[in-house]
């Protein structure tokens, strides 16, 4: 504990990088994720090929894929959040097509009917509808970014892995393991916290008052 | 507010009184992709503003696929639409959705949503003004008959009913002048039905709008249809109002749906309003003379004439006055009526 207590503020700016990194990749996830499975929501040959691949890309080891982003994007904490957000898709994908394709068809008959385009569809029917499986995936992304993440400081992207890996390098167990509770730590919040808003989300679809 | 049927009326009265509503199918024809035969077979009928028209079939018959042809969920291969002397694809697809009221089997619901959020979509997707749309939603709450205080809650907190009424308001928020019904009672209990039955036909008689209305349902077509179009196989077998239908079957498909020799299933599909009905087109005689006015019995006019055989022989009387739901005397209805309306126009039971 000595190590935590004499090093915080290093602790703590680690702890903001991966905090940064994580929320980086739910963004860029998010950016490629939600259209890319509403269109698979609307065209069922594709869903086949696409989710092949996002799975393909899921089992290539992170380290690997880290080192063989290198020669493209370089160092840092680029190749980080696009070998992160690369494996996000697959989790966030993959919920956010449940999400979308179980919603009951009379509802969107009768939003069709009424006359909703496809935007006021969306907006108004499917995403608040499928909202809690898209957060159910985002915590998935979460989690997974959190704890690949510290892999990621072996390409100088920073973040709590710093901690681990200089921690191994110099058996200090005192550095190791004050990384290991910060990254524990940011798990359970993340965990907690998306937890909550899915939560609402489900009450919210159920048509129960918050 | 006493009264749960003046504001509606007065809403209603004050709107000009024109011809619109009207719906004409021309040589309408439709085949799904990977079937050889027509769902919909050059179907050619006009439907009267302010009719409710009930599509009766057997399932698969097409009459699913016609009225969703209405609203443009389907698009016909062949043959035109035209509402109101206008083609449907005159006009962008989801601003024609928008001027036709649809209800469903399953209601489709948005559960998110409170029942206000629900029946105000379509308001605030033409842009009402908040305090048009409140006072809209108070109006068609009473016009369903639920309280006030049900807009704030949540479909699932409804009953299968309820949820269903609040379908119906919610087809009718921006006040369109056509509703396209889809088997709407089918997954509602029996008793609730019956109740949903007879409301919808006091609300088409207060709102005069165009309906509709698809079932499989013989009784409940003849119950509810002020013209039935008969569909078997993608093609109109008859269109005719339920009378006609039970005295002047087309075909023996017809007959049989009817039920062919047995007469008081044939009584059971008729009501009283239609003898009315038809003895105003044939200017009977009405002998209000003859019927005691004393008797406490009296028939309505949604009564089905097999309910008025057995309301006649415990009365004891040969006609009784009928009476609408305010009390007001339409005219009278007796064994006379039933013998002329029925068996005279039954060539095999003369012979």
């Amino acid at each position: 504990m000595d190590y935590l207590v004499n090093n915080f503020d290093v602790v703590v700016e680690l702890f903001l990088q991966h905090l940064q990194l994580t929320l980086a990749v739910i963004f860029f996830s998010l950016l490629i994720g939600i259209p890319l499975g509403s269109l698979l929501a609307r065209i069922r040959w594709l869903r086949g090929p696409v989710m092949s691949i996002l799975g393909i890309i899921y089992t290539i080891p992170s380290l690997s894929f880290f080192v063989l982003l290198i020669p493209i994007f370089g160092l840092g904490t680029r190749p980080a959040i696009i070998a992160l957000t690369a494996y996000a898709q697959l989790l966030l994908i993959r919920n956010w097509l449940v999400g979308l394709t179980n919603i009951e068809p009379a509802i969107l008959e009768a939003a069709r009917g009424m006359g909703l385009n496809g935007w006021q569809r969306f907006w108004q029917v499917e995403f608040p509808l499928a909202l809690p499986m898209l957060l159910a995936g985002i915590r998935l992304v979460a989690l997974s970014s959190i704890g690949i993440g510290t892999i990621a400081a072996f390409i100088n992207a920073g973040g709590l892995g710093v901690l681990l890996f200089q921690g191994v390098i110099t058996a200090n167990y005192d550095k190791i393991f004050t990384g290991a509770l910060a990254v524990t730590l940011l798990s359970f919040a993340a965990n907690y916290i998306i937890r909550y808003l899915e939560q609402r989300a489900e009450l919210k679809i159920y048509g129960k008052r918050i | 507010m006493s009264n749960g049927v003046s504001p509606l009326l007065t809403a209603t009265n004050n709107m000009p009184v024109n011809e619109s509503g009207e719906i004409i199918f021309d040589r309408v024809s439709k085949t799904f992709s990977g079937n050889t035969t027509p769902a919909v077979d050059q179907i050619s009928v006009k439907i009267t503003a302010g009719d409710l028209v009930v599509l009766l079939g057997p399932s698969g018959c097409g009459k699913t696929t016609l009225l969703k042809m209405v609203n443009r969920l389907y698009e016909p291969d062949s043959g035109k639409i035209w509402m109101d002397g206008k083609e449907i694809h005159s006009l962008p697809v989801n601003e024609l959705r928008r001027q036709i009221g649809y209800v469903i089997q399953q209601v489709g619901l948005f559960p998110h949503m409170t029942i206000q959020k629900n029946i105000a979509v379509v308001p605030h997707l033409l842009g009402w003004e908040e305090k048009r749309i409140n006072d809209r939603l108070e109006m068609l709450m009473q016009l369903i008959g639920l309280p006030v205080s049900y807009l704030s809650r949540y479909p699932r907190q409804l009953s299968g009913g309820e949820q269903q009424r609040v379908g119906l308001a919610r087809a009718l928020a921006a006040n369109p002048e056509i509703l396209l019904m889809d088997e709407p009672f089918a997954a509602v209990d029996a008793i609730n039905r019956e109740r949903l039955q007879s409301e919808l036909i006091d609300l088409h008689g207060k709102l005069n709008k165009t309906i509709l209305f698809v079932t499989h349902d013989v009784e409940e077509a003849f119950r509810l249809a002020k013209k039935i179009i008969v569909m078997r196989a993608g093609k109109m077998v008859q269109y005719g109002t339920p009378l006609e239908l039970v005295t002047q079957p087309e075909n023996e498909f017809i007959e049989e749906l009817v039920g062919a020799n047995n007469i008081l299933r044939k009584l059971s599909l008729v009501n009283v309003n239609s003898i009315l009905k038809a003895r105003e087109n044939q200017s009977f005689y009405v002998e209000r003379s003859k019927t005691n006015e004393n008797i406490n019995s009296v028939l309505h006019p949604e009564d089905d004439l097999r309910s008025v055989i057995s309301v006649l022989l415990c009365s004891g009387q040969d006609s009784l006055l009928v009476k609408d739901s305010h009390n007001q005397i339409l005219g009278t209805v007796g064994y006379s009526d039933l013998r002329n309306m029925l068996i005279s126009n039954l060539p095999s039971e003369q012979k």
